[in-house]
Parts: structure tokens; C-alpha cells; sequence
């Protein structure tokens, strides 16, 4: 945005925006719940302010502007049914007698998205306004303490990483000031004689998170160029380099137990996607998403982000940026997809831990959920993307390092998806200018969180503006069905450097840095290149479109400039005041990376399982397991997430007449009018991962497939995505896993026959906490994306009616490693019952014929708490009781009553059938194991019986309690 | 007869404005989707429509209230084209954010009739979040033309500022006494309610949606539009379980469908 040049006549206001006094201030009940939360209690009397503070730049000098802030006040900023409001300049005072006053201003640069909206409106009512910022106040009467406001304040009301807190202020909030302007100066690196400690300690203080096999790297390079590097250009190296682009790890070599595995992506994940060559697959592993046909006139794209360390830092802010980013993704691929559906899931520390077992410099785990949660549901919400499937999982190590994964469908034309750069073709920016926001992200995410992170990195922290994306997302479509432009990609990690760079890749790019669009003065050459600011994306256009795509651009108000051009030369070259400031062969920056050498051995684990549950647990087990976090309703979640807009939602997240059943997946008819449509899912259990983590991956897969089969999803056009969430790798136990759960994803893929079409992931989760270094749990994400051929084939998983069968399909063995049973009672459980890689795909097969046929009431599959957990769900979801006698589930290794109703043996399923259809079932199924088990009756109740003996009989009011209360954080299900 | 003809109008932000203009096309209306920018150029675009519609979404990302800027350009621009739209027997709807544009532009509930002056404000739920859920109709008014002969409603609504609350008691005795209210949130039994989570957000008297003097002018905060078809009723599996698939239609159809039938037969 172009600031106007203050030389102009202007004054500063602030206008300050409160509620009326009889009018109910709802903010301020909820700030005040929240404080209760945090173990604060806060008199009732809060009173909550908006303000805004700005300069105005007034032909009417005579009272500088007054009657026009008075006049912006009246029409635009305040709501005269709702609202009071004052205006003061912030020379003055704003204390009121006998209060006192916090107010929550963001740091200077980080973004304001308020503030555009305010130049606009302004200019609409015919009022030139500049320096935009706007503010939060809050108001107590002055008999609190200073220090309980101040608490308050930090606790409550701001994070410090990008916000400050002002108490009683003796003047106003200043507008927005420029940072100050840097001299420009080329900095040159000294690394030719550098040592090997010198290198190391160049690559700490730069933040570049190389190690000193790369370092070394670099230097031969420069000595070989008999010169310097320049900052900007050690920088790049770094960026390009970073784990987070270059998935170091996963594509080294790696010594596991003294086999060794070249580029286990290449070799495991990839590599099933490449023998197994299913026709559907369109474009997988090289894009920005995988992509997959869909109907005659378009393809799916489909992408997983990870997005941990800024969202343990600031998490509204790291985890809106990440749904940003994803969704960006999605822009990214082909020459731009849709989105249409997203996912998230979260892994946070317990909800309910106590104050005093939470590590220094780490935000409570409840704090960063509400964070979280309130980011991407205030991103998606405002694209109008429907979030409609996620999981969450709580566990003690994820306090210090939460996960944030989002996920991203989009839509494409058929003809839309090649993409190519061209010597000649400009290079345009177009969106979000480029400020100082998110510096070093890339890195960052390579490097350990620790206690101090918070401080030093809060450069690395992104505001996201979800607006500014949307009116880029709506010119980019309306620009790519033009044929404006040949090539695009995303702004993420790495900013510019790595966007043009990878565009760039086999043609070479020239940029002019001057030229790139700034949010303020002040930015240093590298930093305008390796900005990560929010909502940009980059475009190959050929020079005859270059006017018509910068207009179609203005007519939507969406900033686009070209900053340099694709040259040919197969280098990344960029200037700034007509300097050359760098100036890079493409090939050394994407092949001169050294490859990494890492050793992985298998690690030794203590395991035990739990006591056979006595006679009489069985129904406080059932309840507990319900009502334990990872296994409860997220309706708090999904519910403040919109997952119908688009009008595609056909099964919902939450289902059952009364909403409250939790569905396997959710299914999307993503073009309006056709009765096509996909099924998105997903696996993750971080729990058997501890035992097994090769058997980790394959259930992961297995659920994931088990979810999107279950709601519709055809077995045999299913892709799958892998996302590695992992403590630090050049941990050997962390390596160890690693490869095991690689060496999973390849035998899954393979027997299910579902390729892999995309993948992210995370390798450095491990956080300090003193002198210990923790690591995350593996934590392996598989997400699924399958055709629902017609959407009439459908189900839920709510049961419907009294008096159908109940038929569980597949085997039950009598292993509990870990399964939430064995979790509950504070042991690991000692083996995990295995995936039979022949039994599970004819399952899914079978099941998937039935339900075209139309023989499936409705069907759930058995995850965590087996088939006690999954028949409760679907009973209190459809408000139908049920019946089961666990003496007729078909068993292996003569599992025993346990293991039969909360065992986790996966690939089965419990499906509820019309008395009439059995036949017809029972053909289709064959051979693969099944059994009627039990009846829906007329009852609220669930009763399991061992032949005649009751294990359990729970009403179903119960049952639904404890799923839904444990969560319910706004007291929904609690209320009378 | 007349082709139905709608302007769908979007600003920076707006989200719903493809399946917005897909219902009125599945009644066979041929649509027009324009950005704001385009009509403040042209307001004479206007003219050429039956009907305007103000989709869903976070106008300008809401942050200053809800609709706050995009009715303030209407109200400041296009006061003047827009309130002889509706003089001239145009058709109005305006779906959640659209809704709060119309309220805060000072067209709905338009008692005395000024633009820019609003009578009400919709402002943050007494939850104080955003929150996306099936809601139960029942119907006040049927002076409004969108509405017909429909059956009372179930539809979906997503929003964070959703409560009306009327600029004082002799205004919402208005609403009642000049027949505005079209649509109030109601219990399982179809009777108004106050209680959460019926009536979702608090709003007075439970008004779910509003219409104007004229009954040409429907606003509300429920997604109609995400309500087209059968399949999207959250329950349509529980109906169709035997692989007959989800009816047609769904309940906010006839919205759509009279307001095209209304301009077919008096335009």
C-alpha cells in the first residue's frame, strides 16, 4: 500500500468505540469467563472498547479535520442502535474517572487487516485517511489491583509475541509510524577462510540452519566464484535449503540397523505410487498438491500442511497463516484450483493440565486450542471454505511443540493444470504487500523450540488477512480462465526467494527488488525477498497480458506489480538501488545441497498390558473411554467452523437427528448441480505409535481408508497423503521410526492399491525444557481423498431404525497395544494387533458393493474403544438402542471379552442392515469374516451381553453425556 | 414471459455468491455476478434486473461490524439507483452478511425509510462465537413475496453476528405492528423461542428475518441457499436409507422458486 507523503496538512485522532450501557457487552462476559479459566478472577464491571487511531488529511483546516472524524465515527465506525463512541487526539488523556485501563495495540509491522477497510470506507465517505491502527481497550473500575490488570492483560487479552499491553496510558495510541529508513549498504559474508567452527557459528547467528557438510558446500561454491557471498545470498542458499523445502531427511541416506535406505521418499512413498500407476492420478509429488480426475471437466487437488512452530508460538496467528497456506496451495497448483474443502487436525498437550506442570516459556495447551481453533476457523470461515473433517489428539508431549496440520481440496478444470515458465515471461507479484512479517520461517521451523523462542522469534510469527486472500483467490480464477498467465506458485516458506526461485528453476529469473510492493519504508534488501508476509502469489505472464492482468487486478482493488522477468539465464539474479545484489546459479541452489548421512537404530521400548477388566468395569470403562479427550465429541470445534458454505456439505461432520454423532468423513458434491462427489477422511494415532510404529502406519492408512469407504468413498479411487509430524530426527530412535513407518506407507499403499499423490513433512518437533530435550510422540497424519460415485450411495453412521441387524465385519484379536484401554490404565498395552494386508481391502471392497446397492442403513468403523465405543456412538447418534452379544463376534487367537468390546483391531466395521437385505449382504461379504451380532431395539439404552450374562447396559442419555461434556467448553450440553 | 433476471452482488470478502446465483438458476433465472466496483462504476446496471442479491460472507472481513463498509458505500453511492430499484417493483434479498448490509444500509427494516440511518443492528451472538447449525423456522408474515405458500423451514445458518437488537421498544413494537418480521427461529413444536440453541443467537423476539414495507425486500441470517436440495438436510440419510437417495428439492427451494414465479407473472 502506498502511504501518502505526510508533508500534507494531517492530524492524528483516535475514535474510540464503546458499547452502550444498555446494551449487553458480550465480549466482556467471555473475556472474563476466559479469565476464570486461567484461575483469574476479575470484577463483573469490564466494559470493552474498539478504537482506531489514524491521521486525517482534511481540506477543512479550520478545525483539523474534527467534523470528519466525528463524521467516520457516525457513519462507519460506530452503530448508533448499539454503539457510543469519542473522539480525542492521542495527545490526551483517554483515563475516565474513576477507572482503570488496559488497552492491546499490535506490535509495529505486524498486520492490521482492519486497517485497510478503514482507508476504504473512509474514501466512500469522502474522507482521506492514513497510518491506520486500530486497538482494543478495556476498562475496570480502579478498585482492581494494577498488577491482577496486568495479568490479565498478558494472560488473557494479548500475546506479547505481536501485540503490546498498555496500562492506564497517560496519552492516546499514536497512529501507525513508518520504521525507520535503512541506508542501503551490500553486505558481503566472509566465508572463504572460514573453519569449520567459524562456518557453525555463521550458520547459528544468521539463523540459516545449515549444517556444516552445507556450510562447507557454500563455501566451495564461493571459492570456486573467487568471491564473497552477499547476505541475500547466503540467505536463499539457506531458505532453498531448509528442511522445510527440502525434505533433507526423508531424501538422504539413512543407515537403519545397518541396511541401508536411499531416499526413503523415493523409495517407499513415492515409489508406491509409481508401481501402482493408477490412471487417475494426474499430477502427484511435483505441483503444489497432487491432483486426481474427478468428473469429466475437472480434477481434485488435494494438499496437507504442517504448520507447528508458529502456532506454539502465536497460535491464532500460526494456525490461521497455516489454513492460509494450504488454501494458497491449492491456488498454486496447475494454474489454480478452487478450494472447496478443508481439513484440520490438531495434537495439543491435555486441555485440563495443571498450572504447575506447565514448562516455562510454554503457552497452556487450552490457550493454544482456543488459539488455534479461532485461527483457522476465522481464515476459513472468511475464504468461505468449508472445514469439514479434522481429529484432534491430546497428549503430555505435545505441551511444548503442539501440531497444526491443514488440509485442502480444490477443484480445477481439466485444462487448466499444465503449467511452464517461458524466457521472456514477467515476473508478477500479486496481493499482500511484503512487510517484515515472518522472517526466517522457513528456518525456523528447522531449528528446536525452546524457552526463549518466543522472544527471538517472533520475526517468524505471520498475521494472516483472509480477505486480502479471497480478493486474490476470486482475480487469480477470473485471470485463469482468461489465459493471462502461464505459470503460478504460492508465496509460503521462503518467501519471494523461494517462489521465484522455484518458478525459475529451469529457465533463471531477474528481480528487481525496488520494485517489489512494500507495506511500509524501512525493509532491508533481504528482507523484502524473504518476507514471508501473508496472501501472495507469483506469476509467469507473458509481456502481452502484463496490462490486462494488472487491470483486472485494480478492478478488484488487488495489488499487482511486476518485479522482474524469467530471462533464460539459469541464474537468480536481483538488484536493488541499480545494484546487483545477487546472482546465483540455479543449479548449485536446487542440486549443490550435500546429501545427508543419518544413522537410525530400532528403539528399545518397555510394554506392558493391562489387567483383564474385571466383572462390573465394563460399563464405567465404556463411559470413560467416551468421555477421555481424543475419543469425545469435538462439536465445540466443528461447530464454530463453517462447513456448508458452497452448499457441496452432503454428509456433514456431525450427523444423527440431533447432530451430535460423530461421522466418519465428511462427503463434498462440489459442483453445484451434479450428484458427484468425494470423501475426505483421516488416520492418526499417535498411541500405537509407541508400541509399533510400522503397525502405527498401516492403521493410520487403514482408518483412513475404513472412513472415507464407510461414508461412500469407492475403495479403488482413493489417494491417499502422508504428513510426518516427528521429534528430531538426528535422534536414531526418532530416525528408527521413522523408516519403520516409511517402510508402512509403502506395504499399505501397495495392498490397498491407493497411491499417494502429495505429502508434507515435519521433522524437528522437539522442544527444550531446561536442559531436556523432548520430543513429539511420531505422529503420523494420513489423510484420504475418494470418489463417491453418486451421492445417493452415501450413509451415515447414526443408526436409523429398531429391529435391524447388526453385523460386524472383519476380525477381532485379543491384542491392546495401544488401544485407549490399555492408554486409560497408564499402560502401553504390549503388542498391536496387526493389519492383515490381504483381509482389509476385500473388506473395504465388499463393503463399498454394498453400499451400491443400497443394502447399508448405516455403518461406522471400529477405531479407538473398539466395539463397545463404536456401537455406543452410533446408538445415542440415531437415538436407537442397540443389543450385541459379543459371544458371536468372529475372533482370532481366541481374543477374549476385553479385547472383543474395546480391543482396537482395525479393518472392521460394524454396519447396521434391513432384515431383508442379510441375503443379499451375506453374498457380497463371502468369505470375508462377519457375523450378526446384535439388533437395534426399541430401547434408550445399549446393552452387551457375553451369551446371557450382561456385561453392560448404559442409557443412551449416558453414553452421549460423556462424549459430548467433556469438551463442551461452552457449557452447551451443560446447560438446563 | 419474462426471464427472471438477477444481479448476485459480491465485494471483497463476499463467499456465497456461486451457489446464491445456482438457486435462482435452478428456477431458471438467468444471473448476472458483479463486483461492487463494476456497479459503482455503472449504476445503471441496476435498472436491468428483477431482482438484486446480496450473498453471504464477511464483506471487507467484517472488522469494523458487520456489513459496516459495504453498506457504507451503498448507502453513500448508490443510495439514489437503489432505492428506486425497489420503487420500481425490484425484487431485494440479502442472505447473512447480506442481510447485515441491508440492516446497517438502513433498508431492512426501512420504517422511516432513510437509507443510512439504521433501525436495528446485528450484532455478536449472545455466545459470542461463530457457529454453524441447522435452525427451525416458523413464519410470522407471508406479506413477503419470496415466501409464499412454503412450509415453515429448516435451514442452515453460519454466523457470529446474528442477534437483532432494535434501536429502542417502540421500534420493535413496529416490526410487529407493521408486519415485518417474515421468519422467526423456532422450538420443535414451531413456536418462537428465546432458548439456546433453538434461537441460535439471542436475538429479539427471536426474528430470524425481516422484510420491508413493500414486501419485496427479504432479508435473513439462515443460508436458503444452502438448502436447495434434498441432500442437504443433514437427515436425508435417515430417510433414504434403503438407497432410494435424498428427495429433490430441499427447504429453502421455494424461496428462490417464488421469487422467480413472482417476476414471471408481474414483470
Amino acid at each position: 500500500m502506498t502511504t501518502p507523503s505526510t508533508t500534507v496538512s494531517s492530524t492524528a485522532y483516535c475514535i474510540e468505540v464503546g458499547i452502550r450501557p444498555d446494551r449487553r457487552d458480550v465480549l466482556a462476559h467471555r473475556l472474563l469467563d476466559s479469565a476464570r479459566e486461567a484461575g483469574l478472577e476479575m470484577p463483573e464491571e469490564l466494559s470493552t472498547r474498539r478504537g482506531y487511531s489514524f491521521r486525517i488529511h482534511s481540506a477543512d483546516s479550520a478545525d483539523g479535520g474534527l467534523a470528519q472524524a466525528r463524521r467516520l465515527a457516525d457513519r462507519l465506525l460506530s452503530d448508533p442502535v448499539f454503539n457510543t463512541y469519542r473522539v480525542y487526539t492521542p495527545d490526551d488523556s483517554p483515563a475516565e474517572p474513576g477507572t482503570h485501563r488496559l488497552e492491546v495495540v499490535r506490535r509495529a509491522g505486524v498486520m492490521d487487516p482492519t486497517a485497510q477497510s478503514v482507508v476504504r470506507a473512509a474514501a466512500a465517505l469522502g474522507i482521506e485517511v492514513s497510518h491506520v491502527r486500530s486497538w482494543a481497550g478495556y476498562v475496570f473500575p480502579d478498585s482492581v489491583a494494577p498488577e491482577r490488570l496486568m495479568q490479565f492483560g498478558r494472560d488473557v487479552l494479548a500475546n506479547e509475541v505481536i501485540e503490546d499491553v498498555r496500562l492506564d496510558p497517560i496519552t492516546g495510541i499514536a497512529p501507525a509510524a513508518p520504521l525507520d529508513e535503512r541506508a542501503f549498504a551490500l553486505q558481503k559474508v566472509d566465508v572463504r577462510e572460514c573453519d569449520d567452527s567459524q562456518l557453525k557459528k555463521l550458520s547459528i547467528e544468521g539463523c540459516l540452519a545449515l549444517d556444516l557438510a552445507e556450510m562447507k558446500a557454500v563455501q566451495a561454491h564461493f571459492q570456486t566464484e573467487q568471491r564473497e557471498p552477499t547476505d541475500i545470498e547466503l540467505e536463499t542458499i539457506a531458505q532453498t535449503w531448509s528442511e522445510h523445502c527440502k525434505h533433507k531427511t526423508l531424501t538422504g541416506l539413512v543407515d537403519y540397523e545397518g541396511q541401508i535406505h536411499d531416499n526413503l521418499l523415493k523409495s517407499t512413498i513415492a515409489r508406491a505410487t509409481n508401481e501402482l500407476d493408477r490412471d487417475y492420478c494426474i499430477s502427484v509429488f511435483v505441483d503444489n498438491a497432487g491432483i486426481v480426475a474427478f468428473d469429466e471437466k475437472h480434477h481434485l487437488t488435494m494438499k496437507v500442511e504442517t504448520h507447528n512452530h508458529p502456532s506454539a508460538l502465536e497460535p491464532y496467528g500460526g494456525a490461521g497463516t497455516g489454513m492460509g497456506g494450504v488454501l494458497r496451495d491449492t491456488m498454486g497448483t496447475g494454474l489454480g484450483a478452487r478450494p472447496v474443502a478443508s481439513t484440520d487436525v490438531f495434537c495439543f498437550g491435555p486441555h485440563d493440565l495443571p498450572a504447575e506442570k506447565l514448562p516455562k516459556g510454554c503457552l497452556h495447551p487450552l490457550r493454544v486450542m482456543k488459539g488455534v481453533v479461532s485461527g483457522v476457523r476465522d481464515y476459513g470461515n472468511r475464504m468461505g471454505i468449508p472445514t469439514v473433517n479434522g481429529a484432534v489428539c491430546f497428549d503430555e508431549r505435545y505441551v511444548g511443540n503442539p501440531l497444526v496440520y491443514c488440509g485442502s481440496v480444490g477443484i480445477i478444470p481439466v485444462d487448466r493444470v499444465h503449467k511452464e515458465v517461458q524466457p521472456g515471461d514477467r515476473i508478477v507479484v500479486c496481493g499482500g504487500a511484503t512487510g517484515r512479517d515472518g522472517i526466517h520461517g522457513a528456518t525456523f521451523s528447522s531449528l528446536e523450540l525452546h524457552d526463549e523462542s518466543e522472544s527471538v522469534s517472533s520475526g517468524a510469527v505471520q498475521i494472516g488477512n483472509a480477505i486480502e486472500e479471497k480478493r486474490v483467490l476470486d482475480v487469480q480464477l477470473a485471470a485463469r480462465d482468461r489465459g493471462l498467465y502461464r505459470a503460478v506458485t504460492d508465496c509460503g516458506a521462503g518467501g519471494l526467494s523461494s517462489a521465484v526461485g522455484e518458478m525459475g528453476e529451469t529457465c533463471g529469473a531477474h528481480v528487481v527488488l525496488d520494485d517489489v510492493p512494500l507495506k511500509y519504508h524501512g525493509l532491508s534488501y533481504p528482507e523484502i525477498w524473504i518476507s514471508e508476509a501473508q496472501e501472495r502469489m507469483v506469476f509467469a505472464v507473458p509481456p502481452e497480458h502484463v496490462d490486462e492482468l494488472l487491470a483486472l487486478c485494480a478492478s478488484e482493488d488487488v495489488d499487482a506489480r511486476v518485479i522482474g522477468t524469467f530471462d533464460g539465464t539459469m541464474r537468480l539474479t536481483a538488484e536493488f538501488h541499480e545494484t546487483q545484489v545477487m546472482d546465483l546459479p540455479m543449479k548449485f541452489l536446487h542440486d549443490g545441497l550435500p546429501r545427508q548421512k543419518r544413522t537410525a537404530v530400532r528403539r528399545q521400548r518397555t510394554l506392558a498390558d493391562p489387567p483383564e477388566l474385571a466383572e462390573g468395569a465394563y460399563g464405567g470403562m465404556l463411559l470413560e473411554i467416551l468421555a477421555s479427550p481424543n475419543v469425545a465429541s469435538k462439536s465445540w470445534i466443528i461447530r464454530q467452523y463453517d462447513h456448508e458454505v458452497q452448499a457441496g456439505s452432503v454428509i456433514k461432520p456431525l450427523v444423527g437427528p440431533r447432530r451430535n454423532g460423530p461421522g466418519d468423513a465428511a462427503v463434498v458434491a462440489p459442483v453445484l448441480g451434479s450428484s458427484r462427489a468425494f470423501a475426505v477422511g483421516c488416520g492418526l494415532n499417535p498411541l500405537l505409535g509407541d508400541v509399533d510404529p510400522y503397525q502405527m502406519a498401516l492403521h493410520a492408512i487403514d482408518e483412513a481408508m475404513r472412513n472415507v469407504v464407510c461414508v461412500g468413498g469407492d475403495p479403488d479411487q482413493t489417494s491417499l497423503l502422508d504428513n510426518f509430524s516427528w521429534g528430531n530426527c538426528e535422534k536414531p530412535e526418532n530416525l528408527g521410526d521413522l523408516v519403520e513407518a516409511c517402510l508402512a506407507c509403502y506395504d499399505g499403499a501397495m495392498a490397498y492399491r491407493t497411491p499417494f499423490i502429495s505429502g508434507k513433512d515435519s521433522l524437528n518437533n522437539d522442544y527444550r525444557v531446561g536442559d531436556e530435550s523432548r520430543s513429539i510422540p511420531p505422529t503420523l497424519l494420513i489423510s484420504a481423498l475418494s470418489i463417491v460415485p453418486e451421492l445417493s450411495v452415501a450413509v451415515s453412521m447414526d443408526l436409523k431404525a429398531e429391529g435391524h441387524d447388526l453385523v460386524l465385519v472383519g476380525l477381532t484379536g485379543p491384542e491392546l497395544g495401544g488401544s485407549h484401554l490399555a492408554h486409560l490404565q497408564g499402560v502401553t498395552g504390549a503388542k498391536v494387533p496387526p493389519l492383515d494386508l490381504h483381509l482389509a481391502p476385500r473388506l473395504l471392497e465388499a463393503l463399498h458393493e454394498a453400499l451400491r446397492a443400497g443394502l447399508i442403513a448405516s455403518c461406522h468403523d471400529l477405531s479407538e474403544g473398539g466395539l463397545a465405543v463404536a456401537a455406543a456412538e452410533m446408538a445415542f447418534a440415531g437415538e436407537v438402542g442397540a443389543d450385541i452379544d459379543v459371544a458371536r463376534v468372529p475372533v482370532r487367537d481366541e481374543a477374549p471379552t476385553t479385547a472383543r468390546l474395546f480391543g482396537e483391531s482395525p479393518s472392521r466395521l460394524l454396519l447396521e442392515v434391513v432384515p431383508q437385505h442379510h441375503d443379499a449382504l451375506n453374498a457380497i461379504l463371502g468369505d470375508v469374516p462377519h457375523a450378526t451380532i446384535g439388533k437395534t431395539v426399541n430401547a434408550s439404552r445399549v446393552r452387551i451381553t457375553n451369551e446371557h450374562s450382561v456385561l453392560l447396559e448404559t442409557p443412551l442419555d449416558a453414553l452421549r453425556q460423556a462424549h459430548l461434556g467433556t469438551l463442551d467448553l461452552d457449557g452447551e450440553y451443560s446447560a438446563p | 414471459m419474462t426471464t427472471p433476471s438477477v444481479l448476485v452482488l459480491r465485494a471483497a470478502g463476499t463467499n456465497c455468491e456461486i451457489e446464491t446465483a445456482h438457486a435462482f438458476e435452478r428456477f431458471d433465472a438467468s444471473t448476472q455476478t458483479l463486483h461492487v466496483n463494476a456497479l459503482l462504476d455503472e449504476p445503471a446496471i441496476l435498472k436491468r434486473h428483477h431482482v438484486l442479491a446480496i450473498p453471504g460472507g464477511f464483506s471487507y472481513g467484517d472488522d469494523i461490524g458487520a456489513g459496516a463498509v459495504f453498506a457504507c458505500e451503498l448507502g453513500t453511492r448508490l443510495a439514489e439507483p437503489l432505492t428506486k430499484f425497489v420503487e420500481d417493483g425490484g425484487l431485494v434479498l440479502g442472505i447473512c452478511n447480506g442481510f447485515q448490509v441491508l440492516v446497517r444500509l438502513g433498508l431492512l427494516p426501512g420504517l422511516d425509510a432513510t437509507l443510512g440511518q439504521p433501525e436495528l443492528s446485528l450484532t455478536d451472538n449472545v455466545s459470542h462465537k461463530y457457529e454453524d447449525r441447522w435452525v427451525r423456522l416458523s413464519i410470522t408474515s407471508r406479506k413477503c413475496v419470496f415466501v409464499g405458500d412454503m412450509e415453515p423451514p429448516e435451514l442452515p445458518l453460519a454466523h457470529a453476528e446474528g442477534r437483532i437488537v432494535a434501536r429502542d421498544t417502540a421500534t420493535l413494537r413496529r416490526l410487529h405492528d407493521e408486519d415485518r418480521i417474515v421468519f422467526q427461529y423456532a422450538d420443535t413444536e414451531g413456536a418462537p423461542t428465546d432458548a439456546y440453541p433453538a434461537n441460535p443467537n439471542g436475538s429479539v423476539d427471536a426474528i430470524a428475518g425481516l422484510t420491508d414495507r413493500t414486501g419485496r425486500v427479504l432479508g435473513l441470517m439462515p443460508h436458503p441457499e444452502r438448502a436447495l436440495f434434498g441432500f442437504h438436510h443433514p437427515d436425508w440419510t435417515r430417510r433414504s436409507y434403503d438407497g432410494s437417495g435424498p428427495s429433490d428439492l430441499g427447504p429453502g427451494a421455494p424461496l428462490f422458486a417464488n421469487a422467480c414465479d413472482w417476476v414471471r407473472r408481474e414483470r
